[in-house]
């Protein structure tokens, strides 16, 4: 049968959580732990300026940069743009301003929220301050926001950067820089098929046109040829056992009792090996050549695992090419 | 030949493709959208998979959430016997800067290039902040729009701008787009709410999934291969400091640096493809390149990234679309820019010639 577009698409929610651990450099430490002690440190840079938030290298010379400077928990919007539809993790649930600010004593800009009542009541030059977190733990959300400042007129008060030596107890060494991103999938045209071929117990693969292979799971293309399969084809039930390995080390979440065997496994009439669980067997008498069947159970949307069929073992010959 | 010759070999772009850039591409996975757009540009030259000397491929796993996803869609190309390959998690215009060098090395003398954008199984807003610097930065989530909001207010402030001229240079785009077959949003669009102000729905670039593809080639290979080759007679890509805080946010110096080490500035050109995904990067691109209001030059005849934004293939798109104007005879010295990170962070800037009639 010709490949036909798959009758619906196929949709299921993806959540990709990458909570990385990330070590601190002498500079950021000490940044994120002043923060926690509601104190704002800057680093002077080559050419004299004070640059807040600070990094360890001279962004223009490259020069490792280490003397830091305090300044003031206060300063002046630069920049900003207002926010009425925050997204779910962003620092306020109501509607901000998203600004950047050259605190006092800063020669550059923060980027952080601001909280105000509306648009009309942001403007570039207003002055704002920090409004710190109750729980601060050396990260930059331990500043909560910005928000106006009382009697805030325009313009900087030129408060002058302080020398700090960057030395606090307990130092901040490390953040977890949690994420996660939702997506949905859906798995294209190949797989599609495949896919509702399995929910009727069947598995089915396409054809390279150019080659002639039968790829199983199918993904749309020959990776040899570079061209669209375009064939279907029933493959299977039945396969041989065409390499093996012996799982001796308990998957979280999955329960099923070590030792097992992991095998590669070509279906009669695919060019390329699958893989699967073996059971039904022993799993020290699990061979190369072993003839193998899918096990259905209720519900299941793939075979749970294989097991002998029982018939001899396949000749070395028959299946050399798929190891 | 090229006018100038600035580098060991000649290398031009014989062959561009692309596909039609739409919301989503639901009933295709990642190496089904690539694979048609790869047969189209090798047709283009006669040339199959396996002559060619090098592939590079540009694309991000984070936008459709697939760890590799550029290793299935290599699978489009045929691989085998094993090719010459590599990748970048960047735009494809950065992969086209690879494949240039390999061959200015003489270890290829053709070169494919690929790149492609599956934006719709996510929220590409909320993904682009993982491009942030993770301490500072992405923990606050701050989104692709907010922070071209935050540029677009600078400029506004430095009386470069206001609202109305970016309403009409996305009206332009989407004017100009009209006559792209391939792109997502042509015509009359409006100017809609606002996403984060001052920038409007109209100034942002639509979102969704699409797949570019470059054939190059040296010398008398290219002039074989292709009736008019685009000479790439500069190229040169350059970058500013992460921090959005210590940067001119009106201004874009690397892209001005990038345009003099291409040699843009030593003759005029007729068009210009900007790679500006907001309303109010075109702005900053065009100060930066000497591109006044009203001069002759054709800026995004395409439509531009307002027209057509799968990210990762959207700056490799502006080289191809200068490229196929000087094929087709549309133009004789072409610029095509193409940008990556927040704020026009880093730009590449080529120069694209014909050879005179």
């Amino acid at each position: 049968m010709t490949a036909a577009p798959p009758p619906q698409v196929l949709r299921a929610p993806l959540v990709v959580e990458f909570p990385f651990t990330r070590s601190l450099g002498p500079v950021q430490s000490a940044f994120l732990t002043g923060l926690r002690e509601r104190v704002v440190l800057g680093v002077r840079t080559g050419d004299g300026r004070v640059m807040v938030p600070p990094v360890e290298y001279d962004p223009v010379t490259a020069e490792e940069i280490r003397e830091l400077v305090e300044v003031a928990p206060a300063g002046t919007v630069t920049t900003w743009a207002w926010n009425g539809d925050p997204r779910p993790q962003q620092p306020l649930a109501t509607p901000f301003a998203w600004v950047l600010v050259r605190l006092d004593g800063a020669d550059t800009a923060i980027l952080h929220a601001l909280d105000a009542p509306g648009p009309d009541a942001v403007r570039t030059g207003m002055r704002v301050r920090i409004r710190w977190a109750a729980d601060r733990t050396g990260a930059i959300t331990d500043i909560t926001c910005f928000e106006p400042e009382e009697n805030g007129g325009d313009g900087g008060d030129g408060g002058a950067a302080t020398p700090h030596d960057g030395a606090f107890a307990d130092p901040v060494t490390g953040i977890v820089a949690e994420a996660r991103l939702d997506y949905t999938y859906s798995p294209g045209r190949a797989q599609t098929a495949y896919i509702n071929a399995l929910a009727e117990r069947r598995t089915v693969g396409e054809r390279c046109p150019s080659c002639h292979k039968v790829y199983v799971p199918p993904r749309g293309a020959c990776p040899t040829c570079g061209v669209a399969t375009t064939d279907r084809v029933e493959v299977g039930p039945a396969g041989t056992v065409t390499t093996y390995c012996i799982v001796n080390i308990k998957a979280r979440n999955l329960d099923i009792e070590v030792p097992y065997v992991y095998a590669h496994i070509a279906l009669d009439g695919a060019d390329l090996a699958l893989h699967g669980r073996i059971g039904g067997i022993p799993y020290d008498q699990v061979r190369m050549g072993l003839r193998v069947e899918p096990v259905w159970t209720d519900g299941g949307r793939y075979p749970d695992h294989y097991r002998p069929t029982g018939e001899p073992d396949a000749d070395y010959d028959a299946y050399k090419e798929l190891i | 030949m090229p006018r100038t010759s600035r580098y060991a070999r000649d290398v031009a772009v014989v062959a561009f493709a692309q596909s039609d850039h739409l919301r989503r591409t639901d009933e295709l996975s990642e190496v089904e959208m690539v694979m048609p757009v790869l047969h189209e540009v090798l047709a283009a030259t006669g040339l199959k998979a396996g002559e060619i000397g090098f592939t590079c491929s540009g694309s991000s796993d984070y936008l459709a959430g697939r760890a590799f996803s550029f290793t299935m869609t290599l699978d489009g190309v045929g691989a085998w016997p094993p090719i010459s390959e590599s990748h970048v998690e960047m735009d494809g215009a950065w992969a086209l800067y690879e494949a240039w060098v390999k061959i200015q090395t003489g270890e290829a003398d053709t070169a494919l290039v690929y790149s492609y954008g599956k934006s719709s199984p996510g929220s590409v807003r909320d993904v682009l902040t993982r491009q942030l610097d993770p301490y500072y930065l992405a923990p606050l989530w701050p989104d692709s729009v907010a922070l071209a909001a935050l540029q677009a207010r600078a400029l506004i402030d430095a009386g470069e701008t206001d609202e109305a001229a970016l309403g009409a240079i996305a009206a332009r785009s989407r004017a100009a787009a009209e006559d792209n077959p391939h792109a997502q949003l042509r015509g009359d669009v409006p100017r809609g709410e606002y996403q984060v102000a001052p920038l409007r729905t109209g100034d942002c670039p639509p979102i969704g999934d699409g797949v570019a593809a470059v054939v190059l080639a040296a010398g008398d290979t290219a002039r074989r291969l292709c009736g008019r080759p685009a000479w790439i007679t500069g190229i040169d890509h350059r970058i500013e400091a992460h921090g959005l805080g210590l940067r001119d946010l009106t201004d874009s110096p690397s892209t001005r640096l990038a345009a003099e080490r291409a040699g843009l500035f030593e003759a005029p050109v007729d068009t210009a493809e900007l790679h500006a995904p907001f309303s109010s990067q075109e702005v900053v691109l065009r100060k930066a390149l000497g591109l006044a209001e009203g001069d002759a030059v054709a800026v995004n005849p395409s439509g531009g990234a307002l027209a057509a934004n799968p990210v990762m293939a959207a700056g490799l798109i502006r080289i191809g679309e200068a490229a196929a104007r000087i094929h087709r005879g549309a133009s004789d010295r072409a610029v095509a820019h193409a940008t990556s990170g927040p704020c026009l962070q880093q730009n590449l800037v080529a120069v694209l010639e014909g050879d005179p009639a």
